[in-house]
């Protein structure tokens, strides 16, 4: 079976060495998802596969066989942003831009963990529905880092979107 | 235009269309958010070659041979590379000359030696694991790692009066020793080129910070004019001074380019960019301060011994900014570098303030303890009128009020210092504060606006945007000026075509090439004024008409208008100091059993000339003390003792601050405006945020549990070595 990328089927390479990040980036095109670091370091890498976030870095184009991935491109475009996106714009949460996919990627699925209520360190008990606060988005985020430094910032674009979502 | 007077009067301030300072999001916002930038490795060049860099697993020798023949023969490989103009280390900022070549001997491990060129990428790195190089290693016992155990050079010494005698005479005296760990800039995009030679011109797209010096530093590695040369940066993927210099990665593609007539892609893993590129040295150092009763500075010493490969001038310049911060007429300055083999040690984002400042905020810390005056208080009371040794006034001088407003908005109440005042479970809450400086740097810089037609306006200058906000800030410069909405102002940046800008580095892109840009939309208006009819100082533009209601593009008349900014700085820095200053104000929590230190709140307040957009500034800030907290708890590169290796040569062992580190920052921006600092009144601000914000956070641990910490960064061991017992 082909994978598909942002709802577009592509034939798997054949080289079985190719991680899914150079696959993506160098044979399909997609240079949004980037690689910071090539060993799950810094995140600068997170594609959305079958609805979880993973370090594409990590993970071999092969072992992907049928998989559904969305990358940073599946998102939104310049003229068609996701929520998050724009609020990433409108909060000034990135500077130079180069871990800005991964941070919105991780971010797009990790409110869905919150919103499928999956504990974290951060998490005050294990009873109560778990809610979207800046504690609970820092930990869950703590796998993309940003150098600039625009980590204030980043919470607070994805803190908008969360309470938007929650509302 | 040259500056030798103070700009008082700045044109931006007398314009109508009120965008100057506004906080306007990011013009190129949407293409970052959405992947669709693209950064220096992501053009897609047909015929593409992928290069990986070969790297020396030796501290120092020769390189004695390279199965050249045996590398040919491995799968998809097209050439092993070695050429004695690969550069063997990064240039230093601004050098605009070749840095060592000759690849073949070897200064440091990890130093890049030869490129294997391969039709993929799997091929080329699986073919440089299994390249046959010998090698004639120097005795390990000949080759000095360790800064203290070489006779170290002299960099800087002066002295004024006698602060021995200040030390022993003074009431309160403190003689500090405080070390400082070597950091990595750690730039999220790795060192990336793709070059490509057509038999006459060779195109680069890399990752650079300074176009205007990285084309002379390429022609003069390669022996080709700079005419022959085109650089594209559009995108830099972080810089924070590793992408000053040309490096070994876009040298080494070029040549592969040159040899093969076909495009070469080389990308430095992670590894190679912690193990090749600039670190930052780590520093020893001495703070001497004596007071009076009242903690006026009698005396004030400041010593440091740093590190560099041999051959490189450049020395991490801790003592910067302790000529001119504080007072007292008792000064000795005195700086020492030693010669060792561990990579080349360069600008790592505020070289100097970064890590001289946060040792000299904990002497001022203890002399605080030592007179019984307040932290905040104690420095206002030894902020100089003027230069303390030049005695030449300050051009603009904000440390007082950064230092109130921030203590008022911190809450900080002035009261007892005594340390472990509060405890919740096991972790003591505390305080502290710490001044921030940062020298003014400026350079020259040109840049086009053009003035279209169809009433829209071009700004080119090959300076890049590394993250600062440059693409936006030049935009609304030019729209203020020429009256035109930011959105109808067209930055282009980042390549060699285009006017040469100041490069982004030292703070001093936004007043350099910002600067340009004003003496070209001057020029236009005096053009705009004069097809008008009216004075100059009389033309008001704004949204694209002047203000009797004619429009650009009918004043026009199908023309474009182009003027070409040049500025240069001038004598002015002669007649005064210019420097931003700010203060940082910051609660942590230390854990009582572990020595986990969590930074629970931090305000700055900076003072920095004209701020130019507000949310960029603000972003400079925030991301500044971010590094703050980094260089306070966990960066740190950490070098092998016997054979010099870097141990932690990668983001999971060095720590760089991730989200769970960082509370919300809160930033106050003081007003300022310089204006012998700039013409447009404005000074730098992205290195100020780093310049000190780790003695602040040193100073809340001693507050919270009464652990003097000497070095940073102070680490969970190194505060429960200093815990006092009980």
């Amino acid at each position: 079976m082909p994978i598909t990328i942002n709802d577009t089927q592509h034939a798997l390479p054949d080289d079985p060495r190719t991680s899914l990040l150079d696959f993506l980036r160098r044979d399909c095109g997609l240079t949004g998802t980037k690689k910071g670091c090539d060993h799950g370091q810094c995140g600068a890498c997170t594609v959305i596969v079958n609805g979880e976030r993973i370090n594409s870095c990590l993970s071999l184009a092969v072992m992907h066989d049928g998989d559904s991935v969305t990358t940073i491109e599946g998102l939104g475009t310049p003229d068609a942003p996701s929520a998050l996106q724009k609020a990433f714009v409108e909060h000034d949460g990135y500077q130079c831009g180069y871990c800005t996919p991964g941070q919105i990627c991780s971010a797009t699925a990790m409110l869905q963990e919150i919103a499928n209520n999956m504990p974290s360190d951060a998490s005050e008990n294990l009873d109560d529905r778990i809610k979207p606060t800046a504690d609970e988005i820092r930990e869950r985020l703590s796998g993309n880092l940003c150098r600039c430094g625009a980590y204030a910032n980043i919470i607070a674009a994805i803190a908008e979107v969360a309470e938007g979502d929650a509302a | 235009m040259e500056q030798d007077q103070p700009a008082t009067d700045c044109k931006l301030d007398q314009m109508s269309q009120g965008i100057i300072g506004k906080p306007i999001s990011r013009s190129e916002g949407f293409a970052k958010v959405t992947g669709t930038a693209p950064y220096a490795a992501e053009y897609p060049i047909e015929n593409c070659l992928e290069g990986v860099l070969v790297t020396a697993p030796i501290a120092r020798g020769k390189v004695t041979s390279i199965d050249v023949d045996a590398g040919l023969e491995m799968d998809g490989v097209i050439a092993v590379v070695e050429d004695e103009r690969m550069i063997a280390r990064p240039a230093q900022g601004t050098a605009g000359e070749a840095p060592v070549q000759q690849p073949r001997q070897v200064c440091y491990w990890g130093q890049p030696i030869a490129l294997v060129v391969a039709e993929t990428f799997e091929q080329a790195r699986d073919a440089t694991k299994h390249l046959a190089i010998t090698f004639d290693a120097d005795d390990l016992k000949d080759v000095p790692f360790d800064p203290h155990q070489v006779e170290p050079e002299s960099q800087e010494s002066s002295s004024q009066g006698d602060l021995a005698k200040a030390m022993n005479d003074a009431p309160h005296s403190i003689d500090a020793h405080i070390t400082t760990t070597g950091h990595a800039s750690a730039a999220m995009e790795p060192h990336s080129a793709i070059a490509e030679w057509d038999g006459n011109m060779l195109t680069v797209h890399s990752s650079l910070q300074m176009l205007n010096y990285n084309i002379a530093e390429l022609a003069d590695s390669l022996d080709l004019k700079e005419d022959e040369i085109r650089l594209v940066s559009r995108y830099v993927g972080g810089g924070f001074g590793s992408k000053l210099g040309v490096s070994e990665e876009t040298v080494a593609a070029s040549i592969a380019a040159m040899k093969l007539n076909r495009p070469v892609r080389v990308v430095m893993s992670r590894q190679q960019v912690f193990q090749c590129i600039m670190r930052r040295s780590e520093t020893s150092q001495r703070l001497r301060l004596a007071a009076d009763n009242d903690g006026g500075l009698t005396g004030f010493g400041h010593q440091a011994l740093v590190s560099n490969l041999p051959g490189e001038s450049f020395a991490e310049p801790v003592l910067q900014s302790s000529h001119f911060l504080y007072g007292g007429e008792n000064r000795l300055l005195e700086m020492d570098v030693a010669r060792i083999h561990r990579m080349t040690a360069g600008s790592v984002r505020a070289p100097g303030e970064a890590v001289g400042m946060p040792a000299l905020e904990v002497a001022m810390d203890m002399l605080a303890e030592e007179s019984g005056v307040d932290p905040v208080e104690l420095r206002l009371r030894n902020i100089p009128e003027s230069h303390p040794i030049k005695g030449t006034p300050f051009s603009s001088h904000r440390l007082a009020e950064c230092l109130k407003q921030g203590a008022r908005q911190f809450g900080w109440d002035g009261g007892s210092r005594q340390p472990r005042h509060t405890r919740e479970g096991e972790w003591w809450i505390g305080t502290g504060m710490a001044s921030a400086a940062r020298v003014h740097n400026i350079s020259e810089a040109k840049a086009r606006v053009t003035i279209k037609a169809d009433g829209t306006a071009v700004v080119e200058t090959d300076m890049t945007d590394i993250g600062t906000g440059t693409y936006t800030i030049l935009g609304q410069i030019a729209g203020e000026m020429l009256g035109l909405p930011r959105d109808k102002v067209l930055v282009e940046l980042g390549d060699t075509q285009f006017p040469r800008g100041s490069g982004s580095g030292g703070s001093w892109g936004a007043s350099s090439v910002g600067s340009a840009v004003f003496v070209a939309c001057e020029a236009l208006r005096k053009s705009l004024a004069e097809r008008a009819g009216v004075a100059e100082d009389k033309l008001k533009l704004k949204d694209g008409a002047i203000q009797n209601g004619v429009s650009l593009v009918d004043l026009l008349e199908g023309e474009d208008l182009s003027e070409e900014g040049h500025y240069e700085p001038g004598d002015i820095d002669d007649d005064y100091v210019a420097a931003s200053f700010g203060a940082y104000f910051t609660q942590v929590r230390v854990n009582h059993f572990t020595g986990e230190t969590r930074v629970e709140r931090m305000t700055g307040a900076f003072g920095f000339g004209r701020v130019l957009n507000e949310t960029t500034a603000r972003s400079q800030c925030i991301g500044g003390m971010t590094w703050s907290i980094g260089a306070a708890l966990t960066e740190a590169l950490h070098f092998d003792p016997v054979d010099g290796h870097l141990v932690n040569c990668d983001l999971a062992e060095y720590h760089v601050p991730v989200h769970r580190d960082v509370p919300d920052l809160q930033v106050i921006m003081v007003e300022e405006r310089d204006p012998a600092a700039s013409p447009i009144q404005a000074k730098g601000v992205g290195e100020l945020g780093v310049c000190g914000g780790a003695g602040a956070i040193a100073n809340a641990i001693y507050n919270a549990c009464g652990a003097r910490v000497m070095e940073f960064p102070m680490t969970p061991d190194k505060v429960m070595a200093r815990m006092p017992d009980d």
